[in-house]
């Protein structure tokens, strides 16, 4: 037996390859492996769940895919794309023309307002005069990234780059940021946390740019994908109108989330 | 560990050093192939961030030789109490580079500076200590956790290193009318480093490929830059390669740097 | 003020998780500890008795790996790999194939593991006394039995404490799989901690399982280890 171990080694870790090679024709969707409440997080049973993913299921339906949540590092998200390691990305991701020039995009499905929250014990606004002396935190890979260290960063904020906003947010209820850039949505769900409440507050939206901003979110499709793109416009199309959008909206906000 | 570390320490000599054919063929192919990176990937981004990557160079740097001299100076102790310690100092020690060798840096890492970190504001005392000021920075936390790393490992070897030194040199010592103090530091000490020196080659190199982990709680170091480049370039591998390459070039120092100090020292018998 | 339920095993606690992570962590670093160790063997093989080329291919591969941080390996096979082996499949006409988190993590691990198998086997290898693979030929046994009959079975005794290490080696390097989002235990405990803000208890307990995994590995390698050296001369 022993002097097969070699070949056994050998056949299984081929055989593991091939089995995992097997399963083809599956879209794989992927998302950011984070929390980002309320679009998508993890539960105690190890799927995922929130807003974002229940409208990314009903788009799958409405297009007949059969898709695989497949989390990955949001900072390596893009090229998880053009690499061929997932086929679309659903995670809350701007569409920006400095992005178009890598990837596609499917029509919008959601937007909402870039604002900056901050410490209660500090007075000042979300504009490159207030935040001047600030230690201002964003993610990484993001509209709002970007943004900071444009209007920002020049000012004299002193950003700091996180790899997940949900750590953002914790250094800025430890007290080791000042103020924290995002999405409304994503910062607002984090303000009515008990850490959230303890310590922040919204402090204002930032000034438009949409050059930086974008008009809005969409699903980050490979270019030259055009199928899956028609496909799933067709889908965000179908799935707003007959009602469904606004279904799954109710279960998680008090407000439409389509933006204008 | 120390496997590693002298794999990692200096690759066999090869008999012939000559310039043999294959050899030359081979470095023509290595030059071809950069020679593609460089004419078909995307470079143009690197100007642009050449001061960002100055920083971050240093940055590391600074991370590497400051974890290395202080986990040193903490490994040296730890060494030490597990030899010849009273039990409440060497079980402590003991279990110290057990648990710190046990888990990934990765998760220590994480564990100061989120777990630590977000127990701070919950005491006041540390708000409005003159500490605060450092510890609302990243880069404490990054040099604690790699200086923790470093001292276990090499407190390892150091412990191996003072249990290595020949008693009969120790006894001699208490012979000449030395005291425990005295022989620790003229005998004991001395020898033990001797005998520790030429794992610290290998142990600097591994501390420097552990440095780009705390790139991940927002120290902007090498790797930090060239994260930064990735995200707003959309490249996906020339930034990487340019990585690899530094990495591996510094590396190349470190260990030129150490042989020639292993040089300088005389060693003899042993 | 601890609020120890969130590591029970059912949800809502995320202990049932935590251990989900702790299995594909184990999976990735079995994997790639053997995959690692078929590379070490062929390896150490080519570094001695295989031609210039190889040697020098090999001597390539073993320095580059040993002097990359594994944390930028691990980016560049996990992109660069997959998508390099869908291209070359390409070509071949066999179309892209669609490999798992799980193969393209324990084919990173395997190869950065290989490099040092490779020097561990090497060493192993060349510390085998030389008679006895004289011998082996002197009977007529072809290259290949000789590895099988003696080659392997003889180094195995001095690879071992090498190898041993690789293996915790291996554990610890899992880790770094979370940077590129793979499940495994460190990312999982990074989700569990963020979503439920109790950071130190899951950093805690997930350092807790690397250490058990780290000690129960101690227990059998030193088992492993008397048994190899039966028959050997006590060192001293």
């Amino acid at each position: 037996m022993k002097k097969h171990l070699l070949g056994t080694i050998c056949l299984s870790v081929v055989l593991g390859l091939a089995a995992t090679a097997a399963q083809a024709e599956q879209v794989k969707l992927g998302i950011a492996a984070e929390p980002y409440p309320p679009f998508t997080s993890p539960d105690a049973s190890g799927n995922w769940q929130g807003w974002e993913i229940d409208f990314a299921k009903a788009v799958c339906e409405e297009a007949e895919l059969d898709c695989v949540v497949t989390p990955v590092a949001w900072d390596g998200i893009i090229p998880a794309l053009t690499s061929n390691k997932i086929d679309m990305i659903v995670g809350s991701m701007s569409i920006t023309p400095e992005r178009q020039q890598t990837i596609d995009f499917s029509d919008k499905y959601y937007n909402t307002p870039t604002i900056v929250i901050g410490a209660k014990d500090l007075e000042f606004e979300a504009t490159p005069e207030g935040l001047s002396d600030k230690t201002l935190g964003v993610q990484v890979a993001t509209i709002h990234q970007v943004y900071a260290n444009k209007h920002f960063a020049p000012a004299g904020a002193t950003i700091r780059e996180y790899q997940t906003q949900d750590e953002a947010n914790n250094d800025l209820a430890a007290g080791r940021l000042d103020a924290v850039q995002a999405d409304s949505i994503a910062l607002k769900a984090f303000l009515k946390t008990e850490a959230g409440q303890a310590c922040c507050e919204e402090k204002g939206v930032v000034a438009a740019d949409v050059e930086v901003l974008g008009p809005g979110v969409g699903i980050g499709l490979r270019k030259g994908d055009t199928e899956l793109k028609e496909k799933l416009n067709a889908a965000i199309k179908e799935v707003r109108a007959n009602g469904t959008y606004a279904e799954i909206s109710k279960k998680y906000f008090d407000f439409d989330p389509w933006g204008n | 560990m120390s496997a590693v570390a002298s794999a990692t320490a200096a690759p066999d000599q090869a008999p012939t050093r000559r310039l043999q054919t294959h050899r030359v063929i081979l470095v023509l192919v290595a030059l071809a192939l950069i020679g593609m990176a460089i004419a078909f990937g995307r470079w143009d981004w690197l100007p642009r961030y050449g001061p960002r990557l100055w920083s971050g160079l240093l940055m590391t740097l600074a991370m590497l030789a400051g974890s290395a001299c202080l986990g040193f100076l903490l490994a040296v102790p730890l060494g030490l109490v597990q030899v010849t310690g009273p039990v409440w100092l060497k079980v402590p020690a003991q279990a110290f580079c057990t648990v710190i060798r046990g888990t990934p840096l990765l998760l220590q890492l994480w564990l100061l500076y989120y777990g630590l970190g977000s127990l701070f504001p919950s005491i006041p005392e540390i708000r409005t200590s003159f500490l605060w000021p450092y510890l609302r920075e990243a880069w404490p936390y990054g040099l604690a956790a790699l200086t923790i790393s470093f001292a276990a490992y090499e407190g390892e070897v150091m412990r191996g290193a003072f249990a290595g030194v020949p008693a009969g040199e120790l006894q001699a010592a208490r012979a000449f009318g030395m005291s425990r103090g005295q022989t620790l530091r003229r005998i004991w000490l001395p020898r033990a480093l001797h005998r520790a020196l030429p794992t610290l080659s290998g142990e600097t190199v591994l501390q420097l490929k552990s440095t780009p982990l705390v790139a991940t709680i927002t120290v902007v170091d090498l790797y930090g830059v060239i994260s930064r480049v990735r995200q707003e370039t959309y490249l996906v591998y020339e930034p990487l390669l340019l990585l690899a390459a530094i990495y591996m070039i510094l590396t190349a120092i470190l260990v030129l740097v150490f042989r020639f100090f292993e040089n300088r020292i005389p060693t003899r018998g042993h | 003020m601890i609020d120890w339920s969130l590591l029970a095993l059912d949800p809502p606690g995320w202990g049932g998780v935590l251990l989900q992570g702790l299995f594909a962590t184990l999976q990735i670093a079995i994997g790639g500890y053997l995959l690692g160790a078929v590379i070490g063997i062929f390896g150490a093989l080519g570094k001695l008795y295989g031609g210039p080329v190889t040697r020098d291919l090999m001597e390539v591969y073993t320095t580059i790996v040993r002097a990359v941080p594994e944390l930028i390996l691990i980016l560049i096979l996990y992109y660069a790999g997959t998508d390099l082996l869908n291209q070359l499949l390409g070509l071949v006409g066999w179309g892209p194939v669609d490999i798992s988190g799980l193969a393209a993590g324990i084919f990173v691990i395997g190869v950065v593991q290989g490099a040092y198998s490779t020097e561990v086997i090497r060493g192993a290898i060349k510390a085998i006394p030389p008679g006895q693979l004289e011998a082996a030929r002197a009977f007529g046994f072809s290259p290949a039995t000789v590895l099988r009959r003696i080659t392997i079975p003889a180094m195995l005794p001095y690879a071992i404490p090498g190898l041993a290490n690789l293996w915790l080696i291996a554990t610890k390097d899992t880790a770094l799989l979370a940077v590129v989002g793979f499940s495994e235990l460190t990312l999982v405990t990074r989700q569990a901690a963020g979503t439920t803000k109790s950071y130190m208890l899951f950093f805690l307990a997930a350092g807790a399982l690397y250490l058990a995994v780290t000690l129960i590995s101690n227990a059998v390698i030193g088992m492993v280890e008397r048994r190899s050296r039966r028959g050997f001369a006590r060192p001293g």
